[in-house]
Parts: structure tokens; C-alpha cells; sequence
């Protein structure tokens, strides 16, 4: 866990960052402005978010930070064929159910982030979360059983996540 | 030559885009429509704003931040809205194979 301090620096960077790719300049007025605004924002906000907290910044993370970005890019692409192939087949073949998953994610960023992942991708739709299991609307049921569902669904964002959030 | 290409990435992403309308028609019930109609949009989505970023290379931060956003936005409604319609009982089609997400909150004998 680290300190709000720490939390509230990374929350400010975050904020001024997007602000300056929002204005698309670095005057000195409008990096007044966003500096003045990211500080008043991170300072009030920091109390209510923990998105940083878990997050340990080292080479190793960076590096599957940036895998995960792949493989999720690679994911997203490749449901967007496989949904639209099934939208347009005449027969409309599908075989949707709610199946259950298991993650061994403990953190919630990390849940929320691997909830977000898999609805992100089509085909995969998280219904709800009630402890460490994932109910996903899935409309191609491939595996009733959990392992394998979590193997076909999760598997290949966890890998990264759990290096990712510890 | 730019132009035709940020037109052709524009154009393949409307053909998602016409994928998930599709959808919404076609599919038997709620959480179909979901899964195609909010998500087969997000590849298109992202397309189009691709196309319009190499149309007008100025605008790619921009562009790139409200990808970001969509990303970030896009799922947390669509699962807000497959979880209330399930909360509520919305009826799964008949082609369901399974929900064990209602084995789990009525089991078996409960039903």
C-alpha cells in the first residue's frame, strides 16, 4: 500500500497529463491552469480512489503492462470478427449461457480490471461478481464447467494482471 | 493517399458498427443484445476515430483520450445493464445451455 502522499502525486501527473493532451499546448496560461486545477483535484480526490494502491511500478510490471496492452488489442480484434461473423451467419448459431468463473486476483482494481477485459471483448459479458467468482454471460458456451471456462475466458489476462498487481 | 486510407479504416469501422446494429435486431433476448449491440461497437468505435485521427493527425490526442475513455466506460454499462436484467429476471432465450449464475442464488429445489 502506498502512502497518500504518493497516491495523490501519481493521481496529479495522471490528471495534468490528460489536461495537456486536452488543450494541445503548453502555454504558461494554460499550465498554470492545469496545474492549479490537477492540485486542487488530487488533493480532494486522493481520499476517495485506491486505484493507484496496489500498483508497483518496476521494469518487470512495465514490461507486462504492455504485454497485457497486446493481448488485449489481439483479444478485442479477434471477438470483433468472431461476433460479427456470428451476426451475420443466415443460421443464427449461437450458444449463449452463464457460466462461472474462478480469479485468483486479489486485488479489486485487478477484479475490476479483469471484469472490464472481458466484457470489453465480444462474446464475454461479466453479469456479476460475488467473491472470487465471475458469472459471465458468454454467447458461445464452450466449457460448462468453471476450469475451463475460466481457462478459455480469463486465463490469458490473469497471466499478466497477477504479475501486474502481486 | 492519406485520405484514402483514413477513409478505408473509417469505412471498415462502420462495417462494425452495422455488425452490432444488426445484432440488436437478430439476437433472441436481452444479454445477446448487449453482447452485440454495446460491444461489437467498440472495434468500430475505435476505427472510426483511428480513421479520423490519420485524417487529421492534429486531433490524435485527443483521440486517443477518448478511446481511453470508451474503454474505460463502455463495459461498466454494459455489464450495469446485463446485471440489472438479471437482478429484474429478464427472461434468457431458449437457446441458453446454462446459467449458473441463477444455479448459484436459487440452488437447486429453490427454485
Amino acid at each position: 500500500m502506498l502512502s497518500k502522499a504518493k497516491m495523490a502525486i501519481n493521481l496529479w501527473v495522471t490528471l495534468l497529463a490528460i489536461w495537456l493532451v486536452l488543450n494541445a499546448s503548453i502555454e504558461s496560461q494554460v499550465l498554470l491552469s492545469g496545474i492549479f486545477l490537477a492540485t486542487l483535484l488530487s488533493v480532494t480526490l486522493v481520499h476517495f480512489s485506491s486505484a493507484y494502491a496496489d500498483v508497483r511500478l518496476s521494469p518487470r510490471v512495465i514490461g507486462h503492462i504492455l504485454l497485457y496492452l497486446l493481448v488485449f488489442t489481439g483479444e478485442l480484434v479477434r471477438a470483433n470478427f468472431n461476433v460479427a461473423r456470428l451476426v451475420f451467419s443466415p443460421r443464427l448459431d449461437i450458444h449463449p449461457g452463464i457460466v462461472e468463473i474462478k480469479t485468483r486476483l486479489q486485488s479489486r482494481t485487478a477484479r475490476m480490471l479483469l471484469a472490464n477485459s472481458i466484457t470489453l471483448t465480444p462474446g464475454t459479458l461479466v453479469v456479476n461478481i460475488i467473491g472470487d467468482t465471475l458469472f459471465v454471460h458468454w454467447i458461445d458456451v464452450r466449457s460448462k464447467d468453471p476450469a475451463g471456462a475460466t481457462q478459455a475466458i480469463a486465463a490469458r489476462f490473469e497471466k499478466h494482471l497477477s504479475v501486474i498487481y502481486g | 493517399m492519406i485520405e484514402v486510407i483514413g477513409s478505408l479504416v473509417i469505412l471498415a469501422g462502420s462495417v462494425f458498427l452495422f455488425a452490432a446494429g444488426l445484432g440488436v435486431l437478430r439476437m433472441p433476448d436481452s444479454y445477446n443484445r448487449i453482447q452485440t449491440g454495446t460491444k461489437a461497437s467498440t472495434l468500430g468505435t475505435i476505427l472510426v476515430l483511428l480513421g479520423i485521427a490519420i485524417l487529421h493527425p492534429a486531433w490524435t490526442g485527443k483521440l486517443l483520450l477518448l478511446v481511453f475513455f470508451i474503454l474505460f466506460t463502455n463495459p461498466v454499462s454494459s455489464h450495469a445493464l446485463a446485471r440489472a436484467s438479471h437482478t429484474r429476471h429478464v427472461p434468457l432465450s431458449d437457446k441458453t445451455v446454462v446459467d449458473r449464475l441463477d444455479e448459484a442464488e436459487h440452488p437447486a429445489g429453490d427454485a
